[in-house]
Protein backbone atom coordinates (compact mmCIF):
# COMPACT_ATOMS: atom_id res chain seq x y z
CA UNK A 1 0.00 0.00 0.00
CA UNK A 2 1.88 3.37 -0.48
CA UNK A 3 1.44 5.97 2.30
CA UNK A 4 -1.10 8.19 3.21
CA UNK A 5 -2.32 10.84 5.46
CA UNK A 6 -4.91 9.72 7.67
CA UNK A 7 -7.73 12.21 8.92
CA UNK A 8 -10.32 11.68 11.07
CA UNK A 9 -13.17 14.02 10.41
CA UNK A 10 -15.41 15.24 12.75
CA UNK A 11 -18.03 17.03 11.43
CA UNK A 12 -19.04 17.60 7.54
CA UNK A 13 -17.62 21.03 7.32
CA UNK A 14 -14.61 19.06 7.66
CA UNK A 15 -14.68 16.37 5.61
CA UNK A 16 -15.99 18.46 2.69
CA UNK A 17 -13.17 20.72 2.90
CA UNK A 18 -10.85 18.01 3.05
CA UNK A 19 -12.19 16.48 -0.07
CA UNK A 20 -12.81 19.29 -1.94
CA UNK A 21 -8.97 20.70 -1.33
CA UNK A 22 -8.17 17.36 -3.59
CA UNK A 23 -10.97 17.77 -6.08
CA UNK A 24 -8.88 21.07 -7.52
CA UNK A 25 -6.61 18.49 -9.12
CA UNK A 26 -10.08 17.58 -11.35
CA UNK A 27 -9.39 14.08 -11.32
CA UNK A 28 -12.70 11.65 -11.64
CA UNK A 29 -13.73 10.50 -8.27
CA UNK A 30 -12.14 6.84 -8.52
CA UNK A 31 -9.18 8.99 -8.84
CA UNK A 32 -9.56 11.76 -6.43
CA UNK A 33 -6.66 12.32 -4.41
CA UNK A 34 -8.67 13.11 -1.24
CA UNK A 35 -10.97 9.55 -0.32
CA UNK A 36 -13.29 9.32 1.86
CA UNK A 37 -13.14 6.15 4.29
CA UNK A 38 -16.31 4.93 5.73
CA UNK A 39 -16.35 1.16 6.39
CA UNK A 40 -12.83 1.00 4.44
CA UNK A 41 -14.26 -2.68 2.75
CA UNK A 42 -13.86 -1.71 -0.54
CA UNK A 43 -11.16 1.09 -0.12
CA UNK A 44 -8.60 -0.51 2.00
CA UNK A 45 -8.99 -3.70 -0.35
CA UNK A 46 -8.08 -1.92 -3.46
CA UNK A 47 -5.64 0.32 -1.87
CA UNK A 48 -3.38 -3.47 -0.81
CA UNK A 49 -3.92 -4.08 -4.27
CA UNK A 50 -2.90 -0.61 -5.72
CA UNK A 51 -5.68 0.06 -7.47
CA UNK A 52 -6.41 3.10 -5.45
CA UNK A 53 -3.63 5.22 -4.86
CA UNK A 54 -5.08 8.27 -2.63
CA UNK A 55 -2.59 9.99 -1.33
CA UNK A 56 -5.39 11.22 1.45
CA UNK A 57 -7.72 9.41 3.90
CA UNK A 58 -10.31 11.06 5.53
CA UNK A 59 -12.10 9.14 8.13
CA UNK A 60 -15.43 10.42 8.07
CA UNK A 61 -16.68 7.58 10.42
CA UNK A 62 -17.64 9.98 13.39
CA UNK A 63 -20.47 11.61 10.89
CA UNK A 64 -22.25 8.62 11.64
CA UNK A 65 -23.40 10.79 14.72
CA UNK A 66 -25.97 12.58 12.60
CA UNK A 67 -25.96 10.20 9.18
CA UNK A 68 -26.93 6.57 10.14
CA UNK A 69 -30.42 7.21 11.07
CA UNK A 70 -32.85 4.20 10.04
CA UNK A 71 -36.12 6.21 9.75
CA UNK A 72 -39.50 4.31 8.84
CA UNK A 73 -41.92 6.89 8.08
CA UNK A 74 -45.47 6.82 7.03
CA UNK A 75 -45.09 7.98 3.59
CA UNK A 76 -41.23 6.48 3.33
CA UNK A 77 -38.27 5.09 4.39
CA UNK A 78 -34.67 7.89 5.00
CA UNK A 79 -31.85 5.96 5.62
CA UNK A 80 -28.46 7.60 6.84
CA UNK A 81 -25.41 6.74 4.10
CA UNK A 82 -23.26 5.79 7.42
CA UNK A 83 -26.17 3.37 8.25
CA UNK A 84 -24.34 -0.12 8.56
CA UNK A 85 -25.50 -2.73 6.08
CA UNK A 86 -26.28 -5.35 9.43
CA UNK A 87 -28.23 -2.77 10.91
CA UNK A 88 -30.48 -2.01 8.18
CA UNK A 89 -30.89 -5.65 7.56
CA UNK A 90 -32.31 -6.51 11.13
CA UNK A 91 -34.70 -3.69 11.43
CA UNK A 92 -37.86 -5.01 12.02
CA UNK A 93 -39.43 -2.33 10.29
CA UNK A 94 -37.73 -2.74 6.69
CA UNK A 95 -37.94 -6.88 6.77
CA UNK A 96 -42.08 -6.28 7.15
CA UNK A 97 -42.33 -3.03 4.65
CA UNK A 98 -39.46 -3.08 2.52
CA UNK A 99 -38.27 -6.84 2.31
CA UNK A 100 -36.15 -6.53 -0.86
CA UNK A 101 -34.27 -3.84 1.16
CA UNK A 102 -33.40 -6.28 4.01
CA UNK A 103 -33.08 -9.33 1.82
CA UNK A 104 -30.24 -7.22 -0.22
CA UNK A 105 -28.63 -6.47 2.21
CA UNK A 106 -28.59 -9.78 3.99
CA UNK A 107 -28.05 -11.48 1.24
CA UNK A 108 -24.42 -9.22 0.68
CA UNK A 109 -20.97 -10.10 1.68
CA UNK A 110 -20.46 -11.93 5.22
CA UNK A 111 -21.64 -11.18 8.35
CA UNK A 112 -18.19 -9.51 9.39
CA UNK A 113 -17.94 -7.34 6.30
CA UNK A 114 -22.10 -6.05 6.78
CA UNK A 115 -20.89 -4.94 10.80
CA UNK A 116 -18.48 -2.54 8.77
CA UNK A 117 -19.80 -1.36 5.56
CA UNK A 118 -22.19 1.49 5.22
CA UNK A 119 -25.07 1.98 2.82
CA UNK A 120 -23.18 5.13 1.00
CA UNK A 121 -19.76 3.09 0.45
CA UNK A 122 -21.98 -0.05 -0.38
CA UNK A 123 -22.99 1.46 -3.42
CA UNK A 124 -19.96 3.18 -4.62
CA UNK A 125 -18.61 -0.27 -4.41
CA UNK A 126 -16.12 -0.85 -7.32
CA UNK A 127 -16.58 -3.68 -9.50
CA UNK A 128 -14.79 -6.94 -9.25
CA UNK A 129 -13.84 -7.44 -12.64
CA UNK A 130 -10.17 -10.00 -12.07
CA UNK A 131 -8.40 -7.52 -14.55
CA UNK A 132 -9.76 -4.18 -12.76
CA UNK A 133 -8.31 -5.55 -9.53
CA UNK A 134 -5.44 -7.25 -10.89
CA UNK A 135 -2.66 -4.28 -12.00
CA UNK A 136 -0.42 -6.91 -13.53
CA UNK A 137 -2.71 -6.22 -16.41
CA UNK A 138 -2.26 -2.92 -18.40
CA UNK A 139 -5.20 -2.93 -20.24
CA UNK A 140 -8.13 -2.36 -18.03
CA UNK A 141 -10.04 1.31 -19.61
CA UNK A 142 -11.97 1.45 -15.92
CA UNK A 143 -8.52 1.59 -14.57
CA UNK A 144 -6.06 2.97 -17.10
CA UNK A 145 -8.42 4.41 -19.85
CA UNK A 146 -7.58 3.98 -23.02
CA UNK A 147 -5.54 0.92 -22.63
CA UNK A 148 -8.37 -1.57 -23.67
CA UNK A 149 -9.98 -4.16 -22.18
CA UNK A 150 -8.72 -7.57 -21.06
CA UNK A 151 -11.87 -9.12 -20.37
CA UNK A 152 -13.59 -8.45 -23.70
CA UNK A 153 -11.61 -11.31 -24.64
CA UNK A 154 -10.35 -12.78 -21.92
CA UNK A 155 -12.47 -14.95 -18.82
CA UNK A 156 -15.52 -12.77 -18.68
CA UNK A 157 -17.93 -15.86 -16.87
CA UNK A 158 -18.82 -13.33 -14.49
CA UNK A 159 -18.85 -9.96 -16.54
CA UNK A 160 -22.24 -8.58 -17.36
CA UNK A 161 -24.63 -8.46 -20.46
CA UNK A 162 -26.11 -5.70 -20.05
CA UNK A 163 -24.92 -1.94 -20.46
CA UNK A 164 -21.76 -2.77 -21.91
CA UNK A 165 -19.86 -0.76 -24.14
CA UNK A 166 -17.18 -1.38 -26.60
CA UNK A 167 -14.77 -0.37 -23.68
CA UNK A 168 -16.24 -2.24 -20.56
CA UNK A 169 -17.86 -5.12 -20.06
CA UNK A 170 -17.24 -5.41 -16.09
CA UNK A 171 -19.87 -6.44 -13.84
CA UNK A 172 -21.79 -3.42 -10.85
CA UNK A 173 -21.20 -5.93 -8.14
CA UNK A 174 -23.81 -5.15 -5.37
CA UNK A 175 -27.10 -5.78 -4.27
CA UNK A 176 -28.45 -3.05 -2.47
CA UNK A 177 -28.77 -0.47 -5.33
CA UNK A 178 -30.92 -2.72 -7.39
CA UNK A 179 -33.37 -2.75 -4.83
CA UNK A 180 -32.97 1.04 -4.27
CA UNK A 181 -33.48 1.75 -8.38
CA UNK A 182 -36.55 -0.54 -8.17
CA UNK A 183 -38.26 1.70 -5.74
CA UNK A 184 -37.48 4.73 -7.21
CA UNK A 185 -35.06 5.58 -4.27
CA UNK A 186 -33.51 9.65 -4.12
CA UNK A 187 -29.76 10.07 -3.00
CA UNK A 188 -29.32 12.90 -0.70
CA UNK A 189 -25.56 14.40 -1.54
CA UNK A 190 -23.79 17.10 0.46
CA UNK A 191 -21.09 18.85 -1.17
CA UNK A 192 -19.45 22.29 -0.27
CA UNK A 193 -21.69 24.32 -1.94
CA UNK A 194 -25.00 22.65 -0.34
CA UNK A 195 -26.75 19.73 -0.69
CA UNK A 196 -28.42 18.16 -3.64
CA UNK A 197 -31.21 15.33 -4.08
CA UNK A 198 -30.99 13.18 -7.60
CA UNK A 199 -32.78 10.04 -8.42
CA UNK A 200 -31.15 7.22 -7.63
CA UNK A 201 -31.05 5.98 -10.88
CA UNK A 202 -29.00 8.88 -12.30
CA UNK A 203 -26.42 7.85 -10.00
CA UNK A 204 -24.16 5.73 -11.74
CA UNK A 205 -22.74 6.33 -15.36
CA UNK A 206 -22.82 3.13 -17.89
CA UNK A 207 -19.62 2.49 -18.69
CA UNK A 208 -19.98 4.15 -22.45
CA UNK A 209 -16.43 5.45 -23.85
CA UNK A 210 -15.58 6.24 -20.40
CA UNK A 211 -15.59 2.86 -18.10
CA UNK A 212 -13.52 5.34 -15.40
CA UNK A 213 -16.39 7.76 -14.69
CA UNK A 214 -18.67 5.22 -12.58
CA UNK A 215 -21.01 8.17 -11.00
CA UNK A 216 -22.39 11.60 -11.05
CA UNK A 217 -20.80 12.14 -7.48
CA UNK A 218 -18.02 14.44 -7.90
CA UNK A 219 -14.98 14.91 -5.78
CA UNK A 220 -15.97 16.92 -2.90
CA UNK A 221 -19.07 15.43 -2.17
CA UNK A 222 -20.50 13.10 -0.09
CA UNK A 223 -23.45 10.78 -0.09
CA UNK A 224 -25.76 12.01 3.01
CA UNK A 225 -28.92 9.25 3.06
CA UNK A 226 -31.23 7.84 0.48
CA UNK A 227 -34.78 8.58 0.76
CA UNK A 228 -37.61 5.78 -0.63
CA UNK A 229 -41.20 6.68 -1.36
CA UNK A 230 -43.86 4.57 -0.17
CA UNK A 231 -44.19 1.07 1.24
CA UNK A 232 -43.19 -2.26 0.01
CA UNK A 233 -44.23 -5.21 1.96
CA UNK A 234 -44.75 -7.46 -1.46
CA UNK A 235 -40.86 -7.01 -3.02
CA UNK A 236 -38.06 -9.68 -3.13
CA UNK A 237 -34.50 -10.02 -3.95
CA UNK A 238 -33.57 -13.16 -5.06
CA UNK A 239 -29.46 -13.95 -5.55
CA UNK A 240 -28.16 -16.96 -7.76
CA UNK A 241 -24.66 -17.68 -7.35
CA UNK A 242 -21.68 -20.03 -7.48
CA UNK A 243 -22.07 -20.89 -3.76
CA UNK A 244 -25.20 -20.34 -1.40
CA UNK A 245 -23.62 -17.46 0.43
CA UNK A 246 -20.89 -15.51 1.18
CA UNK A 247 -20.89 -14.59 -2.76
CA UNK A 248 -21.74 -12.23 -5.88
CA UNK A 249 -24.38 -12.70 -7.54
CA UNK A 250 -24.46 -14.23 -11.04
CA UNK A 251 -27.70 -13.08 -12.12
CA UNK A 252 -29.83 -10.83 -9.18
CA UNK A 253 -33.27 -10.02 -9.39
CA UNK A 254 -35.11 -7.24 -6.60
CA UNK A 255 -38.88 -7.34 -7.62
CA UNK A 256 -41.78 -4.90 -5.81
CA UNK A 257 -45.40 -5.60 -6.87
CA UNK A 258 -48.51 -3.50 -5.85
CA UNK A 259 -50.93 -6.42 -6.42
CA UNK A 260 -55.33 -5.55 -5.69
CA UNK A 261 -57.84 -8.43 -6.39
CA UNK A 262 -55.32 -10.59 -8.60
CA UNK A 263 -54.41 -7.36 -10.35
CA UNK A 264 -50.74 -5.90 -10.76
CA UNK A 265 -51.26 -2.37 -10.36
CA UNK A 266 -47.58 -1.52 -9.93
CA UNK A 267 -44.84 -3.61 -11.13
CA UNK A 268 -40.99 -2.84 -10.05
CA UNK A 269 -38.04 -5.11 -11.52
CA UNK A 270 -34.41 -4.17 -11.27
CA UNK A 271 -31.79 -6.81 -12.38
CA UNK A 272 -28.05 -7.64 -10.55
CA UNK A 273 -25.41 -9.33 -11.65
CA UNK A 274 -26.02 -9.08 -14.93
CA UNK A 275 -25.57 -5.41 -15.85
CA UNK A 276 -22.42 -2.50 -15.75
CA UNK A 277 -24.71 -0.61 -13.36
CA UNK A 278 -27.62 -1.26 -11.55
CA UNK A 279 -30.31 -1.74 -14.41
CA UNK A 280 -34.05 -1.39 -14.17
CA UNK A 281 -35.89 -3.43 -16.71
CA UNK A 282 -38.26 -0.65 -17.20
CA UNK A 283 -39.65 -2.39 -20.23
CA UNK A 284 -40.27 -5.71 -18.16
CA UNK A 285 -42.28 -3.69 -16.03
CA UNK A 286 -44.55 -2.33 -18.39
CA UNK A 287 -45.97 -5.52 -19.60
CA UNK A 288 -46.61 -6.09 -15.66
CA UNK A 289 -48.72 -3.50 -15.09
CA UNK A 290 -52.97 -4.05 -15.17
CA UNK A 291 -52.41 -7.81 -15.56
CA UNK A 292 -53.51 -10.91 -13.35
CA UNK A 293 -49.93 -12.84 -12.94
CA UNK A 294 -49.40 -16.19 -14.61
CA UNK A 295 -46.35 -18.34 -15.44
CA UNK A 296 -46.64 -17.30 -19.37
CA UNK A 297 -46.57 -13.56 -18.21
CA UNK A 298 -44.04 -14.20 -16.27
CA UNK A 299 -41.90 -16.02 -18.87
CA UNK A 300 -42.78 -12.67 -21.07
CA UNK A 301 -41.42 -10.52 -18.57
CA UNK A 302 -38.03 -12.47 -17.88
CA UNK A 303 -37.71 -12.23 -21.86
CA UNK A 304 -38.14 -8.79 -22.33
CA UNK A 305 -35.87 -7.85 -19.24
CA UNK A 306 -32.82 -9.58 -21.22
CA UNK A 307 -34.10 -8.28 -24.69
CA UNK A 308 -30.96 -6.32 -25.01
CA UNK A 309 -28.66 -8.76 -23.61
CA UNK A 310 -25.33 -9.13 -25.42
CA UNK A 311 -23.39 -12.70 -24.14
CA UNK A 312 -19.58 -13.16 -24.98
CA UNK A 313 -17.50 -15.81 -24.04
CA UNK A 314 -18.41 -17.21 -21.03
CA UNK A 315 -20.82 -15.47 -19.72
CA UNK A 316 -23.93 -16.36 -22.23
CA UNK A 317 -25.29 -18.61 -19.57
CA UNK A 318 -26.41 -15.42 -17.18
CA UNK A 319 -29.06 -14.03 -20.18
CA UNK A 320 -30.94 -17.88 -19.52
CA UNK A 321 -30.01 -17.88 -15.62
CA UNK A 322 -31.42 -14.19 -15.57
CA UNK A 323 -34.63 -15.28 -17.28
CA UNK A 324 -34.90 -17.77 -14.90
CA UNK A 325 -34.20 -15.96 -11.56
CA UNK A 326 -36.82 -12.98 -12.77
CA UNK A 327 -39.59 -15.62 -13.22
CA UNK A 328 -38.69 -16.97 -9.80
CA UNK A 329 -38.49 -13.71 -8.08
CA UNK A 330 -41.99 -12.69 -9.11
CA UNK A 331 -43.61 -16.17 -8.90
CA UNK A 332 -42.16 -15.63 -4.98
CA UNK A 333 -43.78 -11.97 -4.74
CA UNK A 334 -47.00 -12.47 -6.44
CA UNK A 335 -47.25 -16.03 -4.03
CA UNK A 336 -45.36 -14.37 -0.60
CA UNK A 337 -47.76 -13.44 2.41
CA UNK A 338 -48.27 -10.24 3.45
CA UNK B 1 -0.41 -1.96 31.30
CA UNK B 2 0.46 0.18 28.80
CA UNK B 3 2.74 -0.64 25.88
CA UNK B 4 6.26 1.47 25.37
CA UNK B 5 5.77 3.98 22.31
CA UNK B 6 8.17 1.89 19.45
CA UNK B 7 8.54 -1.06 20.75
CA UNK B 8 7.81 -3.57 17.71
CA UNK B 9 7.60 -7.19 17.48
CA UNK B 10 10.08 -9.86 18.92
CA UNK B 11 11.80 -6.66 20.47
CA UNK B 12 12.78 -4.99 17.58
CA UNK B 13 13.02 -1.18 18.07
CA UNK B 14 12.22 1.23 15.55
CA UNK B 15 13.25 4.13 17.50
CA UNK B 16 16.61 2.36 18.09
CA UNK B 17 16.52 0.93 14.77
CA UNK B 18 16.12 4.05 13.06
CA UNK B 19 18.78 6.00 15.21
CA UNK B 20 21.08 3.21 14.95
CA UNK B 21 20.99 3.55 11.07
CA UNK B 22 20.41 7.36 10.76
CA UNK B 23 21.75 8.92 13.59
CA UNK B 24 20.36 12.36 13.91
CA UNK B 25 16.84 11.03 12.71
CA UNK B 26 15.53 10.44 15.63
CA UNK B 27 15.13 13.64 16.88
CA UNK B 28 12.97 15.17 14.55
CA UNK B 29 10.51 12.18 14.02
CA UNK B 30 10.27 11.72 18.04
CA UNK B 31 9.49 15.27 18.12
CA UNK B 32 7.45 15.74 15.23
CA UNK B 33 5.30 12.53 15.90
CA UNK B 34 4.85 13.70 20.04
CA UNK B 35 3.60 16.85 18.13
CA UNK B 36 0.83 15.00 16.96
CA UNK B 37 -0.45 13.37 20.19
CA UNK B 38 -3.41 15.46 20.68
CA UNK B 39 -4.58 15.69 17.29
CA UNK B 40 -5.26 12.76 14.84
CA UNK B 41 -7.71 14.54 13.18
CA UNK B 42 -5.15 16.96 11.69
CA UNK B 43 -4.20 15.49 8.22
CA UNK B 44 -0.59 13.93 9.14
CA UNK B 45 3.04 14.03 6.62
CA UNK B 46 2.62 10.25 5.75
CA UNK B 47 6.06 10.02 5.90
CA UNK B 48 5.95 9.98 9.53
CA UNK B 49 4.83 7.64 12.12
CA UNK B 50 1.63 7.90 14.12
CA UNK B 51 0.96 7.81 18.05
CA UNK B 52 -2.34 6.10 18.64
CA UNK B 53 -3.59 4.55 21.55
CA UNK B 54 -5.70 1.17 21.15
CA UNK B 55 -7.76 -0.43 23.43
CA UNK B 56 -6.95 -4.09 23.63
CA UNK B 57 -8.47 -6.89 25.72
CA UNK B 58 -9.69 -4.13 28.05
CA UNK B 59 -5.87 -2.80 28.03
CA UNK B 60 -4.86 0.81 26.41
CA UNK B 61 -2.29 -0.07 24.24
CA UNK B 62 0.40 3.23 23.13
CA UNK B 63 1.63 2.23 19.62
CA UNK B 64 3.90 4.77 17.00
CA UNK B 65 2.76 3.16 13.93
CA UNK B 66 2.39 4.05 9.87
CA UNK B 67 -1.01 5.00 9.12
CA UNK B 68 -1.23 2.08 6.76
CA UNK B 69 -1.26 -0.53 9.71
CA UNK B 70 -4.44 -2.27 10.13
CA UNK B 71 -5.77 -3.86 13.16
CA UNK B 72 -4.46 -7.06 12.39
CA UNK B 73 -0.77 -5.62 11.75
CA UNK B 74 -1.05 -3.74 14.61
CA UNK B 75 -1.91 -6.80 16.77
CA UNK B 76 0.29 -9.06 14.99
CA UNK B 77 3.56 -6.92 14.34
CA UNK B 78 2.91 -4.86 17.20
CA UNK B 79 1.73 -6.03 20.33
CA UNK B 80 2.57 -10.13 19.61
CA UNK B 81 -0.84 -10.85 19.47
CA UNK B 82 -0.80 -13.42 16.80
CA UNK B 83 -3.78 -15.50 17.71
CA UNK B 84 -5.43 -13.34 15.28
CA UNK B 85 -4.44 -14.84 11.43
CA UNK B 86 -3.27 -13.33 8.34
CA UNK B 87 -5.20 -15.33 5.81
CA UNK B 88 -6.50 -13.42 2.63
CA UNK B 89 -5.36 -10.08 3.76
CA UNK B 90 -8.23 -8.99 1.54
CA UNK B 91 -11.25 -9.65 3.95
CA UNK B 92 -12.61 -12.70 2.18
CA UNK B 93 -11.24 -15.15 4.56
CA UNK B 94 -12.56 -14.36 8.17
CA UNK B 95 -9.01 -15.43 9.88
CA UNK B 96 -8.44 -11.42 11.38
CA UNK B 97 -11.85 -11.62 12.07
CA UNK B 98 -12.20 -9.51 15.72
CA UNK B 99 -14.61 -7.88 18.09
CA UNK B 100 -14.83 -4.26 17.76
CA UNK B 101 -17.06 -2.73 20.48
CA UNK B 102 -18.72 -6.29 20.23
CA UNK B 103 -19.39 -6.03 16.80
CA UNK B 104 -17.30 -8.76 14.84
CA UNK B 105 -15.88 -7.04 12.11
CA UNK B 106 -12.47 -8.28 9.70
CA UNK B 107 -9.02 -6.63 11.13
CA UNK B 108 -7.11 -6.73 7.99
CA UNK B 109 -9.53 -4.28 6.26
CA UNK B 110 -9.58 -1.98 9.46
CA UNK B 111 -7.21 0.77 9.88
CA UNK B 112 -5.60 0.68 13.37
CA UNK B 113 -6.06 4.90 12.79
CA UNK B 114 -10.01 4.38 12.87
CA UNK B 115 -9.95 2.19 15.60
CA UNK B 116 -8.67 4.51 18.15
CA UNK B 117 -11.54 4.91 20.86
CA UNK B 118 -12.90 1.97 20.44
CA UNK B 119 -12.93 -1.60 22.13
CA UNK B 120 -10.77 -4.56 20.62
CA UNK B 121 -11.31 -7.72 21.51
CA UNK B 122 -9.17 -10.96 20.49
CA UNK B 123 -9.13 -14.69 20.72
CA UNK B 124 -6.50 -13.67 23.10
CA UNK B 125 -8.90 -11.63 25.66
CA UNK B 126 -11.90 -14.43 25.49
CA UNK B 127 -10.89 -16.83 28.23
CA UNK B 128 -11.40 -15.72 31.69
CA UNK B 129 -8.01 -17.18 34.35
CA UNK B 130 -7.76 -20.70 33.75
CA UNK B 131 -11.03 -21.56 32.34
CA UNK B 132 -11.53 -21.36 28.35
CA UNK B 133 -15.05 -19.44 26.76
CA UNK B 134 -17.48 -21.36 26.23
CA UNK B 135 -17.28 -21.23 22.45
CA UNK B 136 -13.31 -22.08 22.79
CA UNK B 137 -14.34 -25.25 24.75
CA UNK B 138 -17.01 -26.41 22.61
CA UNK B 139 -14.49 -26.12 19.54
CA UNK B 140 -12.58 -28.37 21.59
CA UNK B 141 -15.08 -30.75 22.26
CA UNK B 142 -16.43 -31.15 18.46
CA UNK B 143 -13.21 -31.38 17.15
CA UNK B 144 -14.29 -28.25 15.09
CA UNK B 145 -10.96 -27.82 13.30
CA UNK B 146 -8.09 -29.86 11.92
CA UNK B 147 -5.42 -27.44 10.90
CA UNK B 148 -6.63 -24.82 13.21
CA UNK B 149 -5.53 -21.41 11.05
CA UNK B 150 -8.97 -20.26 10.79
CA UNK B 151 -10.27 -21.46 14.47
CA UNK B 152 -9.39 -17.91 15.87
CA UNK B 153 -11.45 -16.16 13.29
CA UNK B 154 -13.98 -19.10 13.56
CA UNK B 155 -14.19 -18.91 17.48
CA UNK B 156 -14.63 -14.78 17.42
CA UNK B 157 -16.91 -14.83 14.65
CA UNK B 158 -19.26 -17.55 16.73
CA UNK B 159 -19.37 -15.56 19.99
CA UNK B 160 -20.96 -12.68 18.04
CA UNK B 161 -22.89 -14.79 15.66
CA UNK B 162 -24.40 -16.44 19.29
CA UNK B 163 -24.92 -12.98 20.66
CA UNK B 164 -26.87 -11.42 17.60
CA UNK B 165 -29.05 -14.32 18.01
CA UNK B 166 -28.37 -15.96 14.44
CA UNK B 167 -27.46 -19.34 15.99
CA UNK B 168 -30.78 -20.51 16.16
CA UNK B 169 -30.08 -23.41 13.52
CA UNK B 170 -27.97 -25.24 11.78
CA UNK B 171 -29.39 -23.27 8.58
CA UNK B 172 -28.86 -19.62 10.24
CA UNK B 173 -25.59 -20.78 12.05
CA UNK B 174 -24.15 -21.88 8.08
CA UNK B 175 -25.41 -18.62 6.81
CA UNK B 176 -24.06 -16.47 9.61
CA UNK B 177 -20.68 -18.30 10.14
CA UNK B 178 -20.09 -17.75 6.19
CA UNK B 179 -17.61 -15.01 6.40
CA UNK B 180 -15.60 -17.47 7.57
CA UNK B 181 -13.77 -20.07 5.46
CA UNK B 182 -12.13 -23.42 6.85
CA UNK B 183 -9.74 -24.69 4.46
CA UNK B 184 -10.00 -28.15 6.26
CA UNK B 185 -13.47 -28.28 5.75
CA UNK B 186 -14.47 -29.03 9.28
CA UNK B 187 -17.82 -27.18 8.83
CA UNK B 188 -20.19 -29.75 10.03
CA UNK B 189 -18.06 -29.95 13.64
CA UNK B 190 -17.88 -25.83 13.35
CA UNK B 191 -21.90 -25.78 13.11
CA UNK B 192 -21.69 -28.66 16.28
CA UNK B 193 -19.42 -26.77 18.17
CA UNK B 194 -21.64 -23.02 17.62
CA UNK B 195 -25.09 -25.70 18.53
CA UNK B 196 -23.34 -26.75 22.20
CA UNK B 197 -21.74 -22.93 23.36
CA UNK B 198 -25.43 -21.07 21.92
CA UNK B 199 -27.50 -21.46 25.20
CA UNK B 200 -24.49 -21.18 27.52
CA UNK B 201 -23.44 -17.87 26.15
CA UNK B 202 -27.12 -16.80 25.81
CA UNK B 203 -27.35 -17.95 29.59
CA UNK B 204 -24.75 -15.09 30.16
Amino acid sequence: MRPFSYQRATDPDMALQALSAAAAANNPLTKATAQPLAGGTTLIDLMKLDVMRPAAIVDINPLARSWSAIEPGSDGLRLGALAKMSDVAAHAEIQRNYPVIANSLKLAASAQLRNMATLGGNVMQRTRCSYFRDVSYENCNKRNPGSGCAAMDGVNRVHAVLGTSDQCIATYPGDFAQALIALDAMVEITGRSGARRLPFADLHKAPGKTPDIETTLQPGELISAFSIPGRWPRSVYLKARDRQSYEFALSSAAVALDVHDGTIRDARVALGGVATVPWRAREAEALLKGQKFDDGLAQRVADAAFAEAKGRRHNGFKIALGKRVVARALQQAVTMEI
Amino acid sequence: MSEKPGSGPSGFDRRAFIAAAAGSALVPMAARAAAQDANVSAAQDPALPVDVTLRVNGKDKRLRIDARTTVLDALREHLKLTGSKKGCDHGQCGACTVLIDDRRVVSCLTLALAAEGQEITTIEGLATDDHLHPMQQAFVDNDAFQCGYCTPGQIMSAVACVKEGHAGSEADIREYMSGNICRCAAYPNIVAAVKQAAPEIMKG
